[in-house]
């Protein structure tokens, strides 16, 4: 075989289990791959070793005939999941060198079906972030690159999105066949949009959180990055448990997913919310929609324009319930137990330094802007609000739901990638706007998944979302996988 | 009751130099969830071990670790609710209350702010002189304990044990009906004993798995309600007294002198005596409470409740209840008996086809009497129910008087055995045998000549000659039947 990276994991899978092909042989191309594209930043930390002795172990258990579902695939990890063993920092300095004593349940999942450990992937520190440009290990590149009118390359970098930027731009530059991503307002999606990979934020409660650095608890979803519908749909299958240390994950019954993929969608309601047509939306992006709601019309779905009226207040109300989480959730950073310690005159010295420069300048924004919605005086009037909206947001897709919807489909992202350092230098609002489209999923704990659409006029992906009721992924894969097959698949071409 | 309702008697005023002042009182009660593993962790709340022996990846508050509320401490709690005869609330939240402390791995507490497990209770109080006093519960809460930091251990640094970090705490917050020391110190005993009834926390101060912080205020009789502090983390009953009589006197003083009482947080010092400022109301925290994402609403049913409910013990009142009624005991010996469960347990064991008056003397008097000297709880007493009822036996039946049992006593309590089979082997059987007592009679009197004269003239003096008869007798002879001979040969009928 040329080249193994290029091999879908459903191939690698059915490959490996025909023995054409061992875990050892894939694993060594993707640990070369990964070599020979450090240029992109996407591994924070490489894991050879642990890799090649997994493939090793795969390869017995294949030829034991005790192969797992996931057997022999290797698979970038965010760093945002604890490893046992392995540093694990979220990204950012005040973790320093941590090395968790326990694994995420999530990617124990995914080693107890036989999966491999190429290593850790970059993304926005503690998860803030929509370009990936926040992480104490500095920016990832986009395998994506513009397009000029004329037909060359415009070398200007792009950012892979975020927060799961090194997840979604080693999918996309085929450093790894799947990674695990998170997602608490886009973090998943966005990046999936912005590479031309297939990237699914499951139902709040789908996966476990344990282990999982926290960003906001409530928002905070696990999810996988593939480069095919077919593939999500596999990873998910793994991803998905109820864990007892966990108690917001939900007990039901995990579907085959894959199952579902390639499954008509006659008759299946499709709801289009015109909330979603936003000012200043490019035209690229509105046709790409139109385009995608005539391919679902074509393959048997009923299309109906839907009112989802509260969306435009998802935005800001995220933006105060998700920094409240966080102000809180990274209150544990404080020098004390693990990571970094600067030391000082006396406790709340130390605690200061200690904060000051392990945290970098998004994540002490928006843990100052948690403290003060938490505030005495503040509490009713932002947090108590923002938490109104968030029911009326939900609100509105039950409603949506229970008059027959089955899926929404919307635009992604209001942009393709843009260039690195493009939005990051001023009025942060600015980035938050990237998660437009994709917040009110988060608020409302439904499944989001986003699907590479189609290219625009400068030769950048762009996606599409579909939004689902409350655990019924599998509508999301049936439907994905006719936008999919409409669409085509899109793969940057290699310049690194 | 309202606060306004119910005014001090003025027997518990304190008097000042403008004159009479009542004193308000609430308390904070925190006390431990008797349970095995911590509220939201699997580890242990065993007391003692190394310092952080008993602390998981979730006590540490380690990246990523979630809470898993411990269901045995959510039936401790209603359990209380329900000993408190206090509403239970199917439905609360967990809030994290957030600062910055080294001993608080997680940055926030959980705790329960707005919507507590329990709610309104009563908690009924026998005071001194048979007057009962009812003080409301606002409210019981699970949250979280801190870990301990250690300053002593180094000049330089600070060490954290994490033993405690995470174990279960109720707090349950009294309204403001007590009126004096007396009555909290009654409140917080009172607490102390439905807590241990229940099983639902040890009650060992000692140990600091049950501490009070005591609100104070001070205001003319019946009138406005006066600025209150609150004396943080007190360890013993005693020490609730004294630091209320400090506080009170001490906010007096303060108004008196014509100045105004701020709102603080203070400490009270046991080697002083004296309660001091730590913080005041300026300083206070801002916890920024909110419900924690990490745990959905502690929900339960109606039925769950009814099943722990009728698996709750006999409770204290009503055990004092029944034991008047049942025992005619006095109220009063029915509060002692019942301080404890296994004291009372005992006292039934004794009372059980015996007169119940006579044993509830022996069981308070005696036996009580002798372990509070030695320091011994009842589970150590050296005397058994069964020894006991042995003992009281003995004098119904007439084989020994009082006195010879209160010796037999002593000797069960330091070498242990049947007493029947003491009263045989040590003969310490009365004699009951008039020939044996008339000789010991005759003796006396012949010995005695002149005393024979004066008891003729006064008859009190037949005491004089029922003691020596005693001694001779070594003890033993029947009372009322040396009586009745003396008096017959003092010719005193």
């Amino acid at each position: 075989m040329t080249d193994l990276t290029a091999l879908t994991l459903a191939e690698a899978r059915d490959a490996l289990k025909a023995k054409r092909l061992t875990a050892t042989e894939l694993t060594d191309a993707y640990l070369a791959a990964m070599e020979r594209a450090r240029v992109l930043n996407a591994f924070v930390l490489e894991t050879p070793e642990k890799a090649r002795a997994m493939a090793a172990a795969s390869d017995a258990r294949i030829a034991a005939g005790e192969a797992g579902p996931l057997e022999g695939l290797p698979i970038g990890v965010k760093d945002l999941y604890c490893t046992e063993g392995v540093r694990t920092t979220a990204c950012s300095r005040i973790l320093g060198n941590f090395v968790p004593p326990y694994e995420s349940t999530v990617t124990a999942n995914l080693w107890a079906d036989g999966a491999v450990m190429l290593g850790k992937l970059n993304n926005d520190e503690f998860a803030m972030g929509s370009s990936n440009e926040t992480s104490a290990f500095g920016t990832v590149t986009n395998p994506w690159r513009r397009r000029n009118p004329d037909g060359s390359i415009d070398p200007t970098p792009l950012v892979p999105g975020g927060s799961s930027g090194g997840s979604s731009a080693a999918v996309a530059a085929r450093l790894c066949i799947g990674a695990t991503g998170t997602d608490t307002g886009g973090s998943i999606r966005q990046p999936a949009a912005f590479t031309g990979t297939v990237g699914i934020k499951p139902t709040y409660g789908r996966c476990s959180r344990w282990g999982i650095v926290a960003f906001a608890s409530s928002l905070d979803q696990a999810g996988p990055f593939a480069r095919t519908v077919r593939d999500a749909a596999i990873l998910l299958k793994s991803f998905a448990s109820v864990d007892p240390k966990d108690t917001t994950s939900v007990d039901l019954p995990v579907p085959d997913y894959e199952a579902s993929v390639g499954r008509s969608i006659k008759g299946k309601v499709i709801g289009i919310p015109k909330e979603y047509r936003v000012d200043g939306m490019p035209a690229e992006i509105e046709s790409l929609w139109a385009q995608g709601i005539e391919w679902l019309k074509a393959a048997g779905a009923e299309i109906r324009e839907i009112s989802l009226p509260h969306t435009k207040y998802a935005l800001p109300a995220y933006y105060i319930v998700a920094p409240a989480e966080a102000s809180s959730n990274l209150a544990r950073y404080d020098g004390i137990r693990y990571g970094l310690r600067v030391p000082g005159d006396d406790i709340t010295d130390t605690y200061e330094l200690t904060r000051a420069s392990g945290f970098g300048a998004e994540v002490r924004r928006r843990i100052m802007i948690g403290t003060y919605v938490l505030s005495a005086g503040y509490y009713d009037a932002y947090y108590v609000r923002a938490q109104k909206v968030r029911t009326l947001i939900k609100r509105d897709f039950d409603i949506a739901f229970a008059a027959g919807v089955d899926a929404v489909l919307t635009p992604a992202t209001p942009s393709s990638a843009f260039g690195i350092g493009e939005k990051s230098g001023g009025d942060p609002v600015e980035m938050y706007l990237n998660d437009i489209f994709t917040v009110t999923v988060n608020m409302a704990g439904l499944p989001g998944m986003v699907v590479p659409g189609g290219l625009d006029a400068k030769g950048l992906p762009l996606g599409l979302q579909l939004i689902g009721r409350p655990f019924e992924e599998e509508t999301l894969f049936q439907v994905g996988e006719v936008i999919e097959q409409a669409a085509g698949r899109f793969t940057p071409e290699a310049w690194w | 009751m309202t606060i306004a309702a119910r005014t001090a008697k003025p027997s518990q005023f304190l008097k000042g130099a403008t004159g009479d002042w009542e004193v308000v009182i609430g308390l904070e009660v925190h006390a431990q969830v008797a349970s095995n593993a911590k509220l939201f962790s699997g580890a242990s709340t065993a007391f003692g071990g190394a310092p952080n022996d008993h602390v998981s990846l979730v006590d540490a508050a380690m990246p990523g670790m979630l809470p898993v509320i411990n269901e045995e401490c959510v039936a401790q709690a209603v359990r209380t609710g329900l000993g408190l005869e206090a509403q239970i609330n199917l439905r609360s939240v967990f809030d994290r209350k957030n600062y910055f402390y080294p001993d608080l791995p997680q940055g926030y507490q959980i705790s329960q702010y707005k919507s507590p497990i329990v709610g309104e209770g009563i908690v009924h109080l026998d005071m001194e002189g048979g007057e009962t006093v009812e003080v409301g519960v606002e409210r019981l809460h699970l949250e979280q304990d801190a870990g301990k930091s250690i300053h002593d251990l180094s000049p330089t640094s600070t060490y954290v044990d994490l033993n405690r970090s995470g174990v279960a705490l109720m707090e349950i917050v009294s309204k403001p009906d007590m009126r004096s020391a007396d009555e909290a110190k009654a409140y917080l005993s009172k607490l102390r004993t439905i807590l241990r009834y229940l099983g639902t926390c040890d009650g060992d101060m000692d140990k600091g798995n049950m501490r009070a912080d005591v609100n104070v205020s001070v205001r003319k009789p019946g009138g406005a309600l006066g600025t209150r502090c609150e004396i943080k983390n007190v360890n013993s009953i005693r020490f609730v007294g004294q630091a209320i009589d400090y506080e009170a006197r001490r906010q007096i003083g303060i108004i008196e002198d014509g100045g105004t009482i701020k709102q603080e947080t203070r400490l009270f010092d046991p080697g002083k005596g004296e309660t001091r400022s730590m913080r005041s109301k300026e300083e206070a925290h801002d916890y920024r409470y909110f419900p924690d994402p990490d745990l959905l609403p502690l929900e339960f049913g109606q039925d769950w409740v009814d099943a722990l409910k009728a698996e709750l013990p006999e409770l204290p009142d009503a055990k004092k209840a029944r034991f008047v009624s049942q025992y005619g005991v006095t109220p009063y010996d029915a509060m002692v008996l019942t301080l404890e469960r296994a004291s009372a347990d005992f006292f039934e064991e004794v009372a059980r086809g015996r007169d119940a008056k006579i044993a509830a003397n022996w069981v308070i008097n005696e036996l009580f009497g002798r372990l509070n000297k030695e320091g011994k709880g009842i589970e150590a007493s050296p005397v058994s129910a069964a020894q006991l009822g042995g003992i009281i036996d003995l004098i119904l039946d007439g084989t020994i008087s009082g006195k010879i049992a209160k010796d037999l006593f002593e000797i069960v309590w330091t070498e242990g055995g049947d007493p029947k089979e003491l009263v045989e082997s040590r003969g310490l059987k009365q004699v009951t045998d008039t020939g044996a007592i008339e000789a010991a009679v005759d003796a006396v009197i012949a010995a005695n000549p002149d005393k024979v004269e004066q008891a003729k003239a006064k008859p009190t003096l037949a005491g004089w000659f029922v003691g020596q008869v005693m001694k001779q007798t070594g003890g033993k002879a029947n009372p009322q039947a040396v009586n009745e001979i003396l008096k017959a040969k003092l010719g005193l009928e």
